[in-house]
């Protein structure tokens, strides 16, 4: 008996029960159309953070840090010196830019309001790297850091607050920051709190007329060519550093190095697993759906005692009243796999659609399918299949024609 | 040629033995209309289990063709089956939900045979039904499913046609037709073994075979026959 023939058998046994056998595969169905969609959603999630993240992953910060070592040297502070040495290209291949920082927190007022804000003083670059957009006027430029300039660039909440809804509004308008009047240049979009409330001015007018002098920094900001020199740049970074302030044991240290990237690869991970454990809780409704296979073939065989009977009086061999039984039951975990895969992918193409319409957070995310989620569920599909259809098609096939036609 | 040669038949009902067939010694020629007849209970459904290879006897031989037949496996069973026997049921034993014509090509399946549809479209119009392919069995009369179920018997060309009270499920007209289309089919030279309890059917045989405890009590040619009317 050809394989086309005993398709054909199987097939025509399945739509003889057409309720039955669309039940049997709703299981099957949900449980494939649910793992694919629950890994697609995992990896929808993961794909929109990264991303946002993703302009922002080539950047390593620097922030001084206590030495805690008890009869250690005492712990230097970040000065300028250390931002030259980092900026100087012959120390690392894989830096692309170096800016540094000095930030407090301070109270920005206007004659009615008063907000309170963090200030930050940095160079022309600090936008640019910090991968930020203005909604209104424009950054202060290499000129006004040099000629240390009194010109403020608002976070969009502090303008808000002070000025008005328009971010426009605030252009041109002075703002007295620790009793110092500064001019607003420009107003930065949203990237959320707090980078929100914040006022940015050129470095040296910063500390000239908030922090005071000193060639003492906050913060340094090191680029890295790209997200993947991303630990090399840090160990150039270390390396650097830690010659310049005579640091020989890394326990001694007083600095840090942090950088988006390592944490988004531990993100990247813990969110893997999730995804991959909610798929395993998915896949338990495949468990079950292999259960209703196996039961409905049994009813099968015994419901079909007496026309097994009749195949095999007229010729048929156990090998192919097994077949019938396990191509019956591999098509039906099949069909199942293959509807449950269409569904899944169903929706999640939907969820794609609708998630930009939930608002903002989610505008950035869409389902992915993956295409080793959609083999893998198919082929569990069959094996299930194999495995349901088995017991049932052994039984059948060991029937004795005798007492199977006698069977009534 | 069909040949038994001292089979008996044991069959264990729990702790039970029940000695079905004592001895059986039976030799059938080709082109012979035998009608093995029997109370219930004298062991002719069980000899027609074993002549139709759906059985094995406990000991004795049992030569068909030829070839003995009496310790193969299930699966030579089977091959046999599909070669050499044609089974004619009482309830008729159509498959459900499966047509007249691809009821009657299913012994084709089942021995490989491809190209199956014109042997079983000349099979169905030899029981003159050939205007009734695509019915499905529960769309056929009674005496319609039956001559279905013999077209299907015939279509790998057996040494044997086993006919088990093949009109017990009959009116006397349908089950007047079936006999004559046994009796042309025997006519073409066809070898046919007809089990029944009627004697209207044996009256029917060119040779009676009579059973009562497994045993064969008398087994006589029959000069005088009846021949089937309508």
């Amino acid at each position: 008996m050809n394989l086309r023939e005993a398709v054909r058998i199987a097939l025509r046994g399945l739509r003889a029960n057409r309720l039955r056998s669309v039940l049997t595969m709703l299981g099957i169905i949900i449980g494939v159309a649910s793992v694919i969609l629950l890994v697609a959603i995992g990896n929808g999630v993961q794909s929109s953070v990264n991303e946002k993240i993703q302009p922002l992953a080539n950047l390593i910060t620097i922030v001084p840090s206590v030495g805690n070592v008890p009869g250690g040297a005492p712990p230097k502070d970040l000065i300028d010196a250390d931002v030259a040495a980092l900026q100087d290209p012959a120390m690392s291949r894989d830096i692309a830019a170096v800016i540094p920082a000095v930030s407090g927190k301070a109270l920005t007022e206007t004659d009615s309001y008063r907000f309170r804000t963090t200030v930050i003083g940095s160079t022309d670059r600090w936008l640019d790297l910090n991968n930020g957009d203005m909604s209104a006027g424009s950054f202060f430029d290499d000129a006004q850091v040099r000629s240390t300039a009194r010109v403020v660039v608002l976070g969009p909440s502090v303008a808000s607050y002070l000025f008005g809804k328009d971010p426009a509004a605030a252009l041109s308008h002075t703002v007295r920051i620790n009793r110092q009047t500064f001019r607003v240049i420009g107003v930065m979009q949203s990237v959320g709190e707090p980078g929100d409330s914040i006022a940015v001015m050129p470095l040296n007018t910063a500390r000239r007329y908030i922090f005071g002098g000193g060639d003492k920094v906050n913060q340094i900001i090191a680029q890295a060519t790209q997200a993947s020199a991303v630990p090399a740049a840090e160990n150039d970074v270390i390396r650097v550093l830690s010659d310049r302030h005579r640091i020989k044991d890394t326990a001694n240290r007083d600095f840090e190095v942090q950088s988006l990237r390592s944490r988004l690869d531990t993100f990247n991970q813990i969110l893997r697993v999730l995804t991959l454990f909610t798929a395993a809780v998915a896949a338990i409704s495949l468990f079950v759906g292999a259960i209703g296979v196996l039961n409905i073939m049994l009813v099968s065989v015994t419901e079909r005692t007496r026309e097994i009977g009749i195949r095999k009086a007229i010729g048929a061999t156990r090998r192919a009243i097994l077949e019938q039984f396990l191509i019956e039951s591999l098509v039906l975990a099949g069909l199942g796999g293959i509807i449950g895969i269409g569904l899944g992918v169903g929706l999640s193409v939907l969820g794609s659609v609708l998630a930009p319409t939930l608002g903002p957070t989610f505008a950035t995310f869409a389902p992915a399918v993956t295409i080793p989620s959609v083999v893998l569920s198919f082929a569990i599909s069959l094996v299930i299949g194999l495995v349901a259809g088995g017991y049932p098609a052994n039984r059948a096939a060991r029937l004795r024609p005798i007492e199977a036609l006698r069977y009534q | 040629m069909i040949q038994l040669e001292n089979v008996t038949k044991v069959y264990r009902m729990g702790k039970v033995e029940v000695q079905a067939l004592h001895g059986i010694d039976l030799t059938i020629d080709d082109g012979e209309l035998v009608a093995i007849m029997g109370p219930s209970g004298s062991g002719k459904t069980t000899l027609m289990n074993i002549l139709g290879c759906l059985d094995v006897p406990t000991s004795g031989r049992y030569l068909l063709d030829g070839t003995d037949a009496s310790r193969l496996s299930d699966n030579r069973l089977a091959k046999i089956r599909s070669r050499k026997i044609g089974f004619v049921f009482q309830s008729f034993n159509l498959v459900a939900r499966t047509s007249a014509v691809r009821n009657v090509e299913l012994p084709l399946v089942y021995a490989g045979i491809r190209g199956r549809r014109n042997p079983a479209r000349q099979a169905l119009a030899q029981v003159g039904l050939g205007d009734r392919e695509k019915h499905m069995p529960n769309e056929l009369s009674g005496g319609q499913q039956q001559r279905v179920a013999i077209a299907r018997a015939l279509i790998n060309d057996p040494t044997l046609l086993l006919a088990d009270e093949p009109t017990g499920n009959l009116d006397t007209a349908a089950s007047a037709e079936i006999l004559r289309l046994l009796g042309a089919l025997n006519d073409l030279g066809r070898t046919v073994v007809i089990i029944t309890h009627e004697e209207e059917v044996a009256a029917f045989a060119k040779r009676v075979v009579r059973m009562r405890d497994g045993r064969i009590e008398s087994d006589r040619v029959q000069r005088s026959r009846t021949e089937a009317t309508a």
